[in-house]
């Protein structure tokens, strides 16, 4: 009793010193933020210029609201969704520009790799695009938080939502490599636990522009779900095609990670009906509502998921480090993670020890185009998942970082 | 004509001490990963150049040894525990085989057929890479340890790093330069200038041509386990056919059959690429291909060979 | 009933979309063949080509109103004309060297051309309506097929077998195979070859843009979707024989068929069979199936 009543006062006296110091604490008075996204390739709709514009509107919101006394900066890169690209540029902003936390991160190769080096230089790393469950689990880092989605909460939405509906037999079409095959392992676990049955699964190269074939194996098959598990170009040209060779409605497609900006090029027709899970939607709410048409007047598209969980990540982080009077990235984590998320992306949000930030979900239906009364107007939400069941249970968890 | 040679002859050991006396401070004023990705590459194209400029043979399938080398450098040193040295020796010998295979292979055809067989080739080692699983697929093998080496050095140190890079660099670039100027490199030329010539001659031109690939592969291997342990990751760009295509890019934009072309042409190519990325975003694929077009169309002999020219044009007033 | 544990009623529609693709490389590698016979160049541009053949039709109906069967017309004669403006600005520069040079330039417009829509339309892809005329679909017995891949097939199998007869069977044909054999040749029996050899390159390059019209109901039509389908293209031009016009068409076909048995057999490989197929002939014939050694 008596020495934890000690250290907790040396806890305070402690506190109480570095918030009195506080801005000698942030290196050069100033906080930069990096934003390593894919401005050019096939993930450049969903993240892209998008993530970008949502970081410079956080800061922008930052400085407006909380009017700190250091200077905050951001510098922007495009990955193009290499791995190599990704971590020489994070290499050479935290050793020659001083950067603070690499953000955003889409395609799980770039944000493993950026982790890493992130975590031997001692700085933080936000990723609200990449979606491969390993990033909180084999490979979690203390410094890094994965905000947005991951294939587990997919998984956990659509394909339980799908088998529970009737749904019970699936066929997968995966794209073949590390995150296609994350999403179909999460899935077929999904299904079977709830009582349905994978019938087989087809991996096709990536990217691939050609899916007849496959999908007319996935009909061969008999079974009543064809589940994509691919992402963006792969998941539309799937989606086209199935249509065209008659195989929806009669049998129904699960697409697994679907963005509303697929959507949106897809269009209604071909997409109706179609279930996905998404960590935000712009017409959810009136605060959803107000942050997305600030955003849909300078970017012309509505926020996907990730450039959402861009804002508020950043946003986030940036609070972080005021209250913590440092930028120091151990004591801005430890702020990050004491501090629950509560703003038009997330309510009651928190990040676990793992690094994942728990949030609710949501299960979407696409509407038909009968149903979409203006523009953007494309999901019906069928379900709110809650964070609790949303993500991977910690008691699951393979991160050396969680105590059990 | 030989009084320029000589002339040329004269200048190049005062050329080389000085670049290598700026090779060695370097680090202290330029980034040194910005230095040790321009030596990879510049020994990349380097080697690529002795096939391409010396030997007269368009490969379009580079890539492959860069990256296979890198994968197998990653391998040994992550998965195997191997000191950084062995690694990239390893690295090196892999990329040596596989030359081997390959040049076997398309040795047979010349010109565009060269070209589309080794392009093939390359695609299906780019399949390999992605299929198998112990190299990470779209991933890529990643964090691989720069470790110490000859078990002593602690790599870890940027400056420390850059000067095994240097050093490597230095080694490959020498043993380049002695095969141009060996009777090997004669007979290159001479089969290049004319191969029939060279048959008649009653030189084994197959033998040569593939010793040339051998050699070019081994090198272009050499250099993609030096990236591997300097990124810390191997990856599919490295074995992608974009990365043949670059590496052409910067031997030609450097000057094609020039000895010191290729590392110009590199560390232009990488230094746009580092500045542009941030600045004009896609575009950067398009200056490029502004570049190749303009280098093909008016500048065939690139910027060191144009260089060359204008000397020894005043040479001749 | 089944084939090597396969449903046959699988394998039926495996080799009909087998078919539908190796349409596509048919009438790419023809346009392929067709310039490298006359310019004995390789051009690594026709990917490109091939995709702004299908945003010009694109552009076309959403900016321009201009329907699908116009733009089967309107896109080629855009992109043959682009093809033009190459060859005699650019092209015409590098006969007299090494036909390295052509690959190269070709291969920088590449990078320009796809550069540049990149820029202008991301990268997810446009869809492009399929015309009402051809909607819908039949059922075969075996497998649903759409109207339109049936019209694909249709439509660049003609194309391909009319500039077959062309070059073999007219006396235009005859002019530009001699063109080929002997230049001052025929330049001194009053033709205008240098003219012959513009138009010809325009023609290879409209029929790229043709099959991105074809392409585009079919596919996204995206900046990116000929840079992977033109390698595939090339080995089919290697595999057919470089320059020969009926071996082009006759591989595209083939390979398409081969691919589709793979893709039933072991689809992760279906990416790289072709590659295998062209080193096996090389080795066996080094100058292609129907090539003159």
């Amino acid at each position: 009793m008596q020495t934890k009543k000690l250290s907790t006062l040396a806890c305070a006296a402690a506190f109480a010193m570095l918030s009195g110091a506080a801005n000698a604490q942030i290196s050069g008075n100033t906080v930069k933020v990096g934003v390593l996204t894919d401005m050019s390739g096939t993930y450049s709709d969903l993240a892209g210029a998008g993530a970008v514009l949502a970081t410079q509107m956080a800061i922008e919101d930052f400085i407006a609201e909380a009017k700190p006394a250091f200077k905050v900066e951001m510098v922007s890169a495009d990955h193009q969704n290499k791995a190599d690209i990704a971590s020489n540029k994070a290499r050479e902003w935290f050793e020659r520009e001083g950067v603070d936390a690499a953000t955003e991160l889409v395609t799980t190769s770039t944000a493993l790799a950026v982790m890493k080096v992130a975590k031997e230089m001692n700085r933080i790393t936000l990723m609200s695009g990449p979606g491969s469950t390993p990033i909180t689990n084999e490979q979690c880092t203390d410094l890094a938080v994965h905000y947005t989605y991951d294939t587990y909460a997919l998984a956990n939405g659509t394909a339980k939502a799908v088998t529970q509906q009737g749904g019970d037999t699936w066929f997968f079409l995966t794209a073949d490599y590390a995150f296609g095959q994350a999403l179909e392992r999460d899935s077929s676990a999904v299904v079977t636990a709830n009582g349905g049955k994978v019938l087989g699964s087809v991996r096709h190269p990536f990217p691939a522009s050609d899916f007849s074939s496959f999908l007319l194996q996935a009909q061969a098959s008999g079974a009543k779900i064809i589940g994509l598990a691919n992402a963006g170009a792969d998941t539309t040209n799937a989606i086209k095609q199935a249509a065209e060779f008659g195989i929806t409605p009669k049998q129904a497609l699960a697409g697994l990670l679907m963005f509303i900006s697929d959507v949106h090029s897809l269009g209604l027709q071909s997409t109706q009906g179609m279930y996905l899970t998404t960590g935000f939607y712009w017409d959810l709410n009136d605060e959803t509502r107000a942050w997305s048409k600030r955003f849909f007047e300078k970017h012309k598209r509505m926020p996907t998921m990730v450039q959402a969980g861009q804002y508020s990540s950043v946003m986030h982080y940036l609070r972080a480090v005021k209250a913590a009077g440092t930028d120091d990235a151990a004591k801005v984590m430890a702020q990050m993670k004491a501090t629950p998320i509560n703003d038009f992306f997330a309510k009651n949000g928190r990040i676990r020890d793992d690094g994942r930030m728990i949030h609710d979900m949501y299960l979407a239906q696409v509407k038909k185009p009968e149903e979409s009364k203006y523009p953007w107007d494309y999901y019906h939400i069928r379900q709110t998942i809650p964070a609790d069941e949303a993500f991977l249970p910690l008691s699951q968890s393979k991160c050396p970082l969680v105590k059990k | 004509m030989n009084n320029k040679d000589s002339m040329f002859a004269r200048a190049m050991p005062i050329l080389f001490g000085a670049l290598f006396l700026i090779g060695l401070v370097a680090p202290f004023a330029v980034y040194p990963t910005f230095l040790m990705k321009v030596l990879c590459f510049g020994l990349f194209a380097c080697a690529f150049n002795l096939l391409l400029g010396f030997a007269g043979l368009l490969s379009f399938g580079h890539a492959a040894f860069l990256g296979s080398a890198g994968y197998v450098c990653g391998m040994l040193v992550r998965d195997l525990g191997l000191t950084p040295e062995l690694g990239i020796l390893g690295g090196t010998l892999a990329a040596a085989a596989l030359g081997w295979v390959f040049g076997v292979l398309a040795i047979r055809r010349t010109g565009i057929y060269f070209a589309m067989i080794t392009l093939a080739l390359s695609q299906m080692v780019y399949f390999i890479v992605l299929q198998w699983k112990a190299t990470g697929g779209e991933d890529g093998l990643q964090g691989v340890p720069r470790g110490h080496l000859f078990g002593v050095i602690d790599l870890s140190n940027n400056i420390a790093m850059y000067y095994l890079v240097f050093a490597v660099f230095c080694i490959g670039f020498f043993i380049i330069y002695r095969a141009i100027n060996s009777p090997f490199g004669q007979i290159l030329k001479a089969i290049r200038e004319n191969e029939p010539r060279a048959v008649s001659l009653g030189y084994d031109v197959a033998k040569f041509k593939l010793l040339a690939f051998v050699l070019s592969a081994a090198l272009a291997g050499t250099a993609g386990a030096t990236k591997t342990l300097v990124f810390q990751l191997a990856s599919l760009t490295d074995v992608h056919w974009h990365m043949s295509g670059e590496v052409v890019l910067m031997t030609l934009l450097g000057g094609l059959g020039t000895v010191l072309g290729p590392l110009v042409g590199a560390a232009t190519i990488v230094s746009l690429q580092t500045e542009l990325a941030d600045s004009v975003g896609s575009w950067v694929t398009v200056i490029m291909g502004v570049i190749f077009v303009i280098c093909v169309l008016l500048f065939r002999r690139g910027i060191v060979g144009e260089l060359q020219a204008l000397i020894q044009r005043a040479g001749i007033r | 009933m089944e084939i090597f544990g396969v449903p046959s009623a699988l394998l039926g529609s495996q080799l009909l979309v087998g078919l539908i693709n190796g349409s596509f490389y048919a009438i790419l590698s023809l346009g392929l063949a067709i310039i490298f016979g006359l310019l004995n160049i390789i051009n690594f541009s026709h990917g490109a080509q091939y995709m702004m053949g299908a945003f010009v039709a694109w552009i076309a109906l959403n900016k321009l109103g201009i329907n699908y069967w116009v733009a089967l017309l309107f896109a080629p004669l855009v992109i043959g004309a682009l093809g033009v403006v190459i060859e005699r600005t650019m092209l015409r520069k590098l006969y007299k060297l090494d036909h390295l040079y052509g690959l190269l330039l070709t291969f920088g417009l590449a990078l320009i051309f796809e550069g540049i829509f990149r820029d202008q339309y991301g990268i997810s892809g446009q869809s492009y309506p399929v015309p009402e005329l051809l909607q819908g679909g039949v059922n075969l017995g075996f497998m649903f097929l759409p109207i339109y891949r049936g019209w694909v097939v249709v439509a660049a199998l003609t194309v391909c077998f009319a500039t077959w007869f062309i070059i073999e069977k007219t006396k235009l044909g005859a002019y530009l195979r001699a063109g080929t054999e002997n230049p001052q040749m025929v330049q001194a029996l009053g033709i205008n070859v240098p003219l012959l050899i513009t138009f010809t390159y325009g023609f290879g390059v409209a029929l790229a843009a043709f099959a991105g019209v074809l392409a585009a109901p079919v596919y996204q039509v995206s900046p990116l979707m000929g840079s992977n389908l033109i390698i595939v293209v090339f080995a089919v031009v290697v595999i057919g024989g470089m320059g020969s016009i009926m071996g082009s068409i006759l591989t595209g076909i083939g390979l398409g068929l081969i691919e589709g048995l793979t893709r039933v057999f072991y689809p992760e490989a279906s990416a790289v069979v072709v590659f295998v197929i062209m080193v096996i002939v090389l080795l066996v014939r080094p100058a292609g199936l129907f090539g003159k050694a």
